[in-house]
């Protein structure tokens, strides 16, 4: 019945972001969450945020989907926000109340954060909104292919990352139907104090136990069955091909890496001019 | 009384996203008290879905229009959820995955302790819920239920539902996965069970074999639409709407729809084995009285040998229009004749096995 929930958040759409290499897509990923760190003005946030959208527009996801990405953190960043506002105590005071003071400096570096967090969230959500869990896993293990030259056996990690990926909407539905199955029988899992429920979870816990060891009893049987690890060498099925889409993306935001480098580093002016000239006296 | 009340009930899965389905559409359902109802249709055709209403483990997505109303509650009332659980016992598919409890008593205790009731009466309960389904209490009260084969498994846990002495049981295909012994203890189980514990009887099955033989009324569901409502006599002789729903006939239609290609036309509403048996059997025995006194009536007597009120049941059938002669010309064809005796002989050794030569 949970069959049409698709793991984490992937949202089916037929777009060129969709696509793309999920290896490109990994690493341009990596890309531009380092991209963010180095972010210092108002001006590079818009950049990020107008990379971002355009990101969003030709993966073709609704805002929403990316949003609601951005809500599971919310309690996160008000949290850090107030910490931030309240514990940054140089610069210009613009309130001051008993202990409490809030300085110009500190707006600034609030507003600068939550930024940061919201967009690098944001951004990272694409990839999962955009990528199929097993996309992501066989861009990973093509990723960690060098690691093998120093035994590490990357081919036995991907599968087991694979398995476990494919096996959470089976964990998911089965351990619906247990909780299903226990309400029947009278079960409250959502009352009581913290002890209660724990204890209210052992008869879904146990039986979800001994179905996962039943379960990977007979994969181990079905893929012994189909020889796994009876050849050296396991050839793929999809060989992944880097297309001239792969390359734009790239240059895409490498080139948005570049100009956070360059404003970063060499045209800090560029960066404060324009943040003044859109913003005012109210820097 | 209705024992179930379900109005205007529509429901969809993963609403406002692309992966949206529609799993029930507009529902209108009741249900007698002491009824037994089969619920048959195709994998995803929403059965599961509208047996959830029943305890509340699914609440009707539209309050306004849509109502279900078991044993006199309504299933969207937060206050008598509890309640309306310990009245609506479900036993869902392979309910032995869900045993978790070290000793069979303690798991089939699980239900009456969460109704609070005092311990004497818990163990009662276990004590009768584990008779009833056929497992001698002293022998398997301390054992663990992992422990169990895999019939025993799911006698346990149906004694778990039925501790909680449900007025109505619904059950979602109790018997797959089981050996044809194990089928049919369980089958003649649910049929105890309804006389002794749970008066009404829903029944989720894609063994039409079972539904005839068990069901007074069959409901079928076809992409979250009721397509069939009625005696499963009425229901199967729509040869059709079956097909169309993507279900099977009971083995006795598919065998009148044989027989009929081979020129023997017999009652459409025909859906037991015993029926078809008596049915055959007037056949043979008219036309061996036209023949005359031939070997054919010595093979008939033969076979009439075990069930000697094969005669009365015919007469007595009020549907005297289950035999349906239209092949007249018995001499003309003696290789379909004799084909039909073998069929007959052999469904009597069918029904025999199967434990039933009961009527419906």
């Amino acid at each position: 019945m949970f069959k049409d929930v698709a793991f984490g958040q992937y949202y089916p759409a037929n777009s060129a972001v969709h696509k793309l290499d999920s290896r490109i897509k990994l690493i341009l990923t990596l890309v531009y969450i380092i991209g963010i760190f180095f972010v210092k003005s108002y001006f590079g946030f818009m950049l990020t945020a107008a990379l971002l959208i355009i990101i969003i527009i030709a993966a073709k996801l609704p805002m929403a989907s990316v949003l609601r990405s951005v809500r599971g953190i919310l309690l996160l960043v008000v949290l850090t926000s107030i910490i931030n506002l309240f514990m940054i105590k140089d610069g210009d005071v613009l309130v001051q109340w008993k202990i409490f003071v809030i300085t110009k400096n500190g707006v600034h570096t609030t507003i600068k954060m939550v930024l940061r967090l919201v967009l690098l969230i944001s951004g990272a959500s694409l990839l999962a909104l955009t990528t199929t869990p097993v996309e992501l896993a066989d861009g990973l293990e093509s990723l960690m292919r060098p690691l093998s030259l120093i035994k590490v056996p990357v081919r036995d990690i991907a599968m087991i990352m694979s398995i476990a990926l494919r096996f959470i909407p089976t964990l998911f539905d089965e351990t619906n139907k247990i909780v299903s199955a226990q309400k029947a029988r009278g079960a409250s899992l959502d009352t009581g104090n913290i002890f209660a429920r724990i204890k209210a979870l052992i008869p879904v816990l146990i039986p979800l136990f001994v179905s996962s060891f039943r379960r990977a009893d007979e994969l181990a049987f079905a893929m012994d069955a189909r020889c796994y690890n009876a050849t050296d060498k396991r050839t793929k099925m999809k060989k992944p091909k880097i297309k001239f889409s792969d390359v734009l993306a790239a240059f895409v935001v490498l080139s948005f890496f570049t100009v956070i480098l360059l404003e970063r580093y060499y045209f800090p002016s560029v960066g404060i001019n324009i943040d003044a000239m859109i913003f005012g006296g109210l820097l | 009384m209705q024992a179930v009340e379900i109005k205007n009930l529509s429901f969809v899965y993963s609403k406002g996203t692309p992966n949206e389905k529609l799993a029930l559409d507009n529902i209108n359902l009741s249900i007698e008290e002491g009824s037994f109802v089969a619920l048959i249709g195709a994998t995803g055709s929403g059965k599961s879905t509208l047996i959830q209403h029943l305890n509340g483990l699914i609440k009707p997505q539209d309050k306004k229009q849509s109502s279900v109303i078991v044993g006199g509650k309504n299933a969207a009332d937060k206050k008598t959820l509890k309640t309306l659980r310990f009245e609506v016992g479900m036993v869902f598919q392979y309910p032995e995955y869900q045993l978790f409890a070290d000793t069979v008593e303690k798991d089939v205790a699980f239900g009456p302790k969460n109704m609070k009731l005092p311990a004497d009466e818990v163990s009662r309960r276990v004590k009768r819920a584990l008779e009833t389904v056929g497992l001698d209490y002293n022998e398997f009260a301390e054992r663990s239920p992992f422990d169990l084969s895999g019939g025993e498994k799911r006698r346990v846990a149906i004694a778990g539902v039925i501790a909680m002495e449900p007025k109505i049981l619904v059950l979602d295909e109790p018997v797959a996965g089981l050996d044809p012994a194990g089928r049919a203890e369980l089958l003649a189980l649910i049929k105890t069970l309804q006389k002794e514990v749970s008066p009404t009887v829903i029944l989720v099955s894609h063994n039409m074999d079972d539904v005839a033989a068990l069901a007074d009324r069959v409901v079928a569901l076809k992409d979250g639409r009721i397509v069939a409502d009625g005696a499963p006599r009425d229901v199967f002789s729509h040869r059709g709407l079956i097909m169309d729903i993507g279900l099977d006939l009971p083995t006795a239609a598919r065998i009148v729809d044989k027989l009929e290609k081979k020129g023997i036309t017999l009652s459409k509403r025909i859906i037991t084995m015993a029926e078809l048996k008596d049915a055959l059997l007037s056949i043979f025995k008219k036309r061996a009285k036209k023949r005359g006194n031939n070997m054919g009536y010595a093979q008939i007597n033969a076979v009439t040998d075990g069930d000697k009120n094969a005669d009365k049941n015919v007469e007595e059938r009020d549907e005297a229009s289950l035999v349906d002669e239209k092949a007249k010309g018995d001499e003309s064809s003696p290789v379909s004749d004799e084909k039909a005796e073998g069929d007959g002989a052999k469904d009597e050794n069918d029904s025999g096995s199967a434990g039933g030569g009961e009527d419906v």
